[in-house]
């Protein structure tokens, strides 16, 4: 078994760092155990199961580092392991920027792990991608989706005395349902810690009735309109502006540079409405407690009422800046307001629903223009009510400038990416004046 | 991030966290260590026939075993500083069966005859666990087998062997020549990688291959701080099939120009010192005036446009829906294939689909599945005639055997259908790139590739780039910035005009083309000449925030 408990891997980690002779040494245990199903046209595709626990060493002499892994672990191989980091520390050019190892952290522990999903099995994944393909056929419409399930643990320890464990589970699925014609598609994606909370069947029916809404696309001309984004699409816009790094605001080559030096923290960035921070402790979202540089995590704020409040700094960044560390985000939460989709769509005049979004890629990273189509569902809404399903738009657009522009904010949901494999908690927005540039013909 | 990226990164060391994406390369080694040989091919063997006979005893009709040594070398430096040294090593086996007509695929790092043993019972559990679900049977396209055979990438200079020292000396010198040059920024880095790969079948093949592949790359920021703005100017190097080699600059493989260009040859020193001046000249440049252009496309940019819009439409596992849920569908539907007259581009649009071009990223002698590999039309005089193929495809098209299209990055990933080098082939006519420009009234010279979109059936895209010029009156009037060109993919390759001869031919590429679910990297070449465009939509950028 690859997930080890936090007693195994202190013991094994122990062990390690016995046969250390170089100024600093730290040494990680990693495993995984997991599997995924991979279905298309009503059938599966490629399925597979993969596990995997290997351990890595890295030795110091200096600001001169070697790191040397292994996936043997009798005490031969251990040893081994040792003597080959410290070799390489010895041959490595030295590292200006290495940071002297952190002694002994406080961490919590995690919530992150959950034994359901760590109990999945190849037959247990047939079975929930079984009753998603029954909805589709039912429907008489083609799915394509993937189910993905992976427990690992993670344990760290150095020579000054730091040591940090953590196990984590998730499970993701994603479904696209296709009429026979190909004139309509529809998605859903899932992702969740606790297997139990995944239903395949309903996300396969909210992707369905995604795909039968879309049926008979019109054509309307590009331009600026007032857009509903679903969490999904808007996740998929912000992600790209969920950089919150001080070294590169400060070098003048990010966004969050300032006109004449500097950075633009505690500037009013967006609207008032806006508050994004991380949490490892959200029951929907947790994530870990510990970074890879040693450092605890904990809840940051880093946008409060459309203010930007904090910028992340490496450890040596901060020691360079005579400032406290602190980690990047390992999970993005943006709070939300109480409007519906329903509410929004009642008060607008004229506007888009966007379901999707598919293939963004950044046009200038000065102003975070991003350009991007629309995909899986597009409605035109007219006087508070969707009239018909449109066809799909290229936009480019800012998340900033997306964000000075928020009229409401609904509940948030754990929404994936799959441009980046991340989940975010992010809510359903309605957004005045969102550029489209172009007409796709994509279904 | 996905959990199981977050366990993975959080337990490396500081120094890996430097590579973000080192968790997809495998794990750190010593340089030396990538030079052992590995387990030898009779081991392999004997493991092979482990494998292949579980799975068989166990109820799999067919099997195949892939034993991959994966070893990368990378090398991360900024300014003055080295900022990681890493070698990484990934071994380990995939096993992959058809029981009861369905897939099923294993994987572990347990590399006896006991695990593979194991690892191949895994296999057909999974495989005999998805019977419930139904669907159609897997039906293979015949594959006789070659028996013992092997190939190699033929490298002069192996760059796993050259020392640490010379790659962090050129990268440093070229940083250094940067920021005489006026850089404000500077981050360059090289990437090796080597893949051993050992597959044998249930038809028969037990086939060993030795691939290599180099990328050196580097990226110039410069900045003026009281208008608050920044260029970059990255290299115009390409990933390449090739060893060591291609890091020693030769005259002939030379283009010249208003930039100098590279074929099999880079030269780091020279691309770079140009870069320093090109970025503070982007600063300077005059915003594009939005509306329709003549856009002459140089090979180091239009590699890209051919990925996008002519590689992956013609993915027959897009075509038929198997990347509905991920990459997308493709608007080149079998329909259009079959009438034999789909009008994909103009007459001068011929493109081929080729696995063995030396010195390109897709070149190997057999693909993941045992078949050899080989070259064939996709467009021919601007018509669609092919797709890209593996064995459970094969017979959709009507072919009696795969087109060797089938690639796992690694022994842990599943193979599937993967692109070739897609690539336009040169003009037959002598035309070189002065004399296509002369003809241009109102054009748009692009060099390098930028910002690149296409939505999910490849119709609608938009591109950037690293240089762009203006051309007036057949002359180039100075540069451009701020650009991107939108345009559907069928009406751009009917715009397309002229295509320069074949001295002009140079090979572009990507290291990290990314596909399925589990999403998997695949490297691969395009080539073509510098190629006129008529009547393209360009767009402004520029936009400001607070």
């Amino acid at each position: 078994m690859p997930i080890l408990s936090k007693e195994e891997a202190q013991a094994i980690l122990k062990k390690v760092l016995i046969y250390s002779k170089a100024e600093e040494c730290e040494v990680s245990l990693n495993g995984s155990e997991g599997g995924n199903i991979r279905y298309a046209l009503n059938a599966v595709s490629t399925a597979g199961d993969i596990s995997t626990m290997g351990l890595a060493v890295t030795s110091v002499y200096g600001k001169k580092a070697g790191t040397a892994t292994i996936d043997e672990f009798d005490d031969a191989a251990l040893e081994r392991v040792v003597r080959r980091s410290e070799e390489l520390a010895q041959l490595a050019p030295p590292n200006p920027e290495y940071m002297p190892m952190l002694g002994p952290q406080t961490f919590a522990e995690s919530i992150t792990y959950n034994a359901n999903t760590a109990a999945m099995t190849p037959n247990s994944r047939a079975e929930m991608v079984a009753k998603s393909l029954g909805v589709t056929k039912e429907a008489k419409l083609t799915a394509a989706g993937f189910l993905e399930n992976s427990t690992g643990f993670s344990a760290i320890m150095n020579s000054k005395g730091l040591f940090a464990y953590s196990k984590g589970s998730d499970v993701t699925f994603s479904v696209t349902t296709r009429n026979e014609e190909g004139t309509a598609s529809g998605y859903a994606a899932r992702g969740f810690t606790d297997v139990s909370k995944l239903d395949t069947l309903s996300a396969t029916k909210a992707a369905a009735g995604k795909a039968t809404g879309s049926v008979g696309a019109k054509a309307i001309e590009p331009g600026k309109y007032t857009v509903i984004l679903e969490p999904v699409a808007a996740t998929y816009m912000l992600e790209n502006m969920f950089r919150f790094d001080a070294r590169s605001a400060e070098e003048g080559r990010s966004f969050l540079s300032k006109k004449g030096g500097g950075t633009r923290l505690g500037e009013q960035l967006v609207d008032e409405k806006v508050t994004i921070y991380s949490d490892p402790f959200n029951p929907e979202l947790p994530s870990g407690t510990w970074g890879g540089d040693g450092l605890p995590r904990e809840k940051t704020v880093w946008i409060d009422k459309g203010v930007l409040k904090n910028l992340s700094y490496s450890r040596y960044w901060a020691d360079k800046k005579g400032v406290k560390p602190l980690p990047g985000p390992a999970n993005i939460i943006m709070e939300g307001g109480d409007a519906t989709i329903e509410d929004m769509i009642k008060s607008t005049e004229k506007g888009i629903l966007v379901s999707r979004l598919w293939y963004i890629r950044m046009v200038d990273p000065q102003s975070l223009l991003l350009t991007g189509l629309t995909r899986d569902g597009l409605f035109y809404i007219e006087n508070g009510k969707i009239k018909f399903p449109i066809k799909n738009f290229r936009f480019n657009e800012s998340p900033v400038i997306m964000l000075n522009n928020v009229e409401a904010l609904g509940k948030p949901e754990r929404s994936i990416s799959v441009e980046s494999y991340r989940s975010y908690l992010i809510p359903p927005m309605k957004i005045k004046e969102f550029t489209f540039t172009s007409l796709s013909d994509a279904v | 991030m996905r959990r199981r990226d977050f366990i993975y990164l959080s337990g490396l060391g500081a120094s890996a966290m430097l590579l973000p994406d080192l968790k997809a390369f495998g794990k750190p080694i010593d340089p030396a260590h990538a030079l052992d040989g590995g387990i030898d091919v009779k081991a392999k063997k004997e493991l092979a026939d482990v494998a292949l006979n579980t799975a068989k005893s166990k109820g799999a009709t067919y099997a195949d075993i892939r034993i991959g040594r994966y070893l990368n070398q990378f090398v991360v430096t900024r300014e003055n500083k080295v900022l990681n040294v890493a070698n990484t090593e990934s071994f380990g086996v995939g096993i992959r069966v058809i029981v009861n007509g369905c897939w099923g695929f294993a994987a572990g790092n347990v590399v006896t005859k006991d695990g593979v043993a194991k690892t191949a019972e895994r296999a057909v559990a999974v495989a005999k666990a998805n019977v419930i679900v139904g669907g159609a049977p897997v039906q293979l396209a015949p594959q006789k087998g070659y028996g013992e055979v092997s190939w190699k990438t033929p490298i002069e200079k192996n760059a796993f062997e050259v020392p640490i020292k010379e790659k962090v000396d050129l990268l440093l010198n070229a940083n250094s020549i940067a920021m005489q040059g006026g850089a404000n920024f500077v981050n360059s880095n090289l990437f090796m990688v080597n893949e051993q790969k050992y597959f044998a079948s249930t038809d028969g093949s037990y086939i060993d291959q030795d691939i290599h592949r180099i990328y050196p790359a580097f990226n110039v920021t410069r900045i003026d701080s009281s208008q608050g703005s920044f260029e970059t100017r990255r290299s115009l190097s390409s990933p390449v099939g090739m060893g060591y080699e291609y890091l020693t600059p030769l005259d002939r493989e030379k283009v010249g120009g208003v930039t100098t260009r590279y074929k099999q040859r880079y030269d780091m020193l020279e691309d770079i010192k140009a870069a320093a001046q090109q970025a503070a000249e982007k600063i300077k440049a005059k915003s594009v005036d939005p509306g329709k252009y003549d856009m002459v496309l140089d090979p180091s940019h239009l590699w890209l446009t051919i990925h996008e819009s002519v590689g992956h439409p013609t993915e027959l596992d897009r075509v038929l829906g198997y990347e509905a849920n991920f990459a997308g569908t493709s608007f080149l539907t079998l329909d259009k294939w079959k009438s034999g007259n789909f009008n994909f581009g103009s007459k001068q649009v011929n493109i081929v689909a080729d696995k063995t071009q030396v010195g390109s990223l897709g070149a190997v002698g057999y693909d993941d599945e045992g078949v050899k590999c080989k070259k064939w039309d996709l467009i021919k005089d601007g018509i669609l005639v092919n797709y890209q193929a593996i064995r459970d495809q094969a017979h959709i098209i009507g072919l009696k055997e795969s087109q060797g299209c089938c690639y796992s990055q690694s022994w842990q990933d599943v193979q599937f259908q993967r692109m070739p080098n897609v690539s336009l082939q040169p003009g037959k006519t002598p035309l070189s790139v002065d004399d296509m420009i002369k003809n241009v009234e109102k054009g748009i010279y692009i060099i390098g590739d930028g910002s690149f979109s296409i939505d999910q059936q490849r119709y609608n895209f938009q591109f950037g780039g690293q240089l762009f010029y203006e051309i007036k009156d057949g002359k180039i009037a100075g540069m451009l910035n701020d650009v991107a060109y939108q345009a559907n993919t069928r009406e751009f390759w009917n715009s397309c005009a002229q295509v320069c001869d074949e001295r002009d031919y140079r090979l572009g590429g990507a290291f990290n083309d990314g596909k399925g679910q589990p999403s998997q990297s695949s490297a691969v070449s395009h080539g073509s000449s510098t190629t006129l465009f008529k009547g393209v939509n360009v767009i402004n950028t520029k936009r400001k925030i607070g």
